[in-house]
């Protein structure tokens, strides 16, 4: 599996989506925090957060006697520089562009 | 989110690539100005590599004027810091605090650390760590959340076009 595989299955599952989601919100939590938000066992939280952390989607760090979760937003970074932004790019630009126009005209 | 929100949630982002290249080249790719011109912001870093001594990031002229063009004049020193910890080409710990802009400068001093693990089969891992404590704009502006109002898009983005560069040769710009 390549590291996009990885990262594109990660993606794949709502529940994963949803720990992304409250990372973001608010980063560098301890299991027992994120657990709390979900209506899951402790090892389920655990299943998920370590297929995000293969897809190195979330980065942990010993803070004192606690383990921190990190979002790490550099691979879907890296999957929006390479796949995404050369097919939107020149649209969105465009896009842009013609806002100004429009805007500038009334 | 609100900067003030963030001030008070978010004070350490945490950030890691995979890139295949020796933990040597990607340590020249950070300290050294003729690799720091060519990704992310582009600008020329300069590091006076041992505890105490100092750090810079000047601006390239290219940068300058694209700055001027816009109305900010840059100052010659856009980062300024100091060197922590230098341990090539495995650990760099810098404080770092940004002049480019006054509201983000009034903000407290940072600290980044950089580390360089090697892994399996010629890949090494990068992590950067930066420590934000009562800088909440600068949280936002390397957190890539201020993107769209044309701030670059931060750790993420500078460390996705350095991997690029190490693995293919060129950035996404070039």
């Amino acid at each position: 599996m390549t590291d996009d595989d990885r990262v594109f299955k990660a993606l794949a599952d709502p529940t994963r989506r949803f720990l992304l989601d409250l990372l973001f919100a608010r980063d560098g939590r301890t299991l027992t925090e994120l657990e709390s938000e979900l209506e899951m066992t402790r090892f389920g939280v655990m299943k998920h957060l370590k297929v995000l952390e293969e897809a190195g989607l979330v980065v942990t760090r010993r803070s004192g006697r606690e383990k921190l979760h990190f979002l790490n937003p550099v691979p879907i970074r890296l999957i929006h520089d390479r796949w995404i932004d050369k097919y939107t790019e020149r649209q969105v630009t465009a896009l842009v562009d013609l806002k100004a126009e429009l805007e500038s005209e009334s | 989110m609100t900067v003030a929100q963030l001030a008070t949630t978010v004070t350490t982002q945490v950030y890691r690539v995979y890139i295949k290249a020796t933990p040597e080249r990607i340590w020249d790719a950070i300290t050294k100005p003729e690799w720091t011109a060519r990704y992310g912001y582009t600008g020329l870093a300069d590091y006076d590599l041992r505890p105490g001594g100092a750090y810079k990031v000047r601006p390239t002229d290219q940068f300058r004027a694209e700055a001027a063009a816009k109305g900010h004049e840059l100052p010659d020193v856009v980062i300024e810091g100091e060197v922590l910890e230098a341990d090539p080409p495995r650990k760099l710990v810098t404080t770092f605090h940004m002049l480019m802009d006054p509201q983000i400068a009034a903000e407290g001093t940072t600290v980044i650390t950089h580390e360089i693990k090697e892994l399996p089969d010629g890949v090494c891992s990068l992590t950067l760590t930066h420590e934000l404590e009562g800088a909440p704009t600068l949280a936002l502006i390397v957190g890539g959340r201020l993107e769209d109002q044309g701030a670059g898009g931060g750790h993420a983005w500078v460390l996705s076009d350095l991997k690029t560069l190490l693995e293919t040769g060129k950035t996404f710009a070039e």
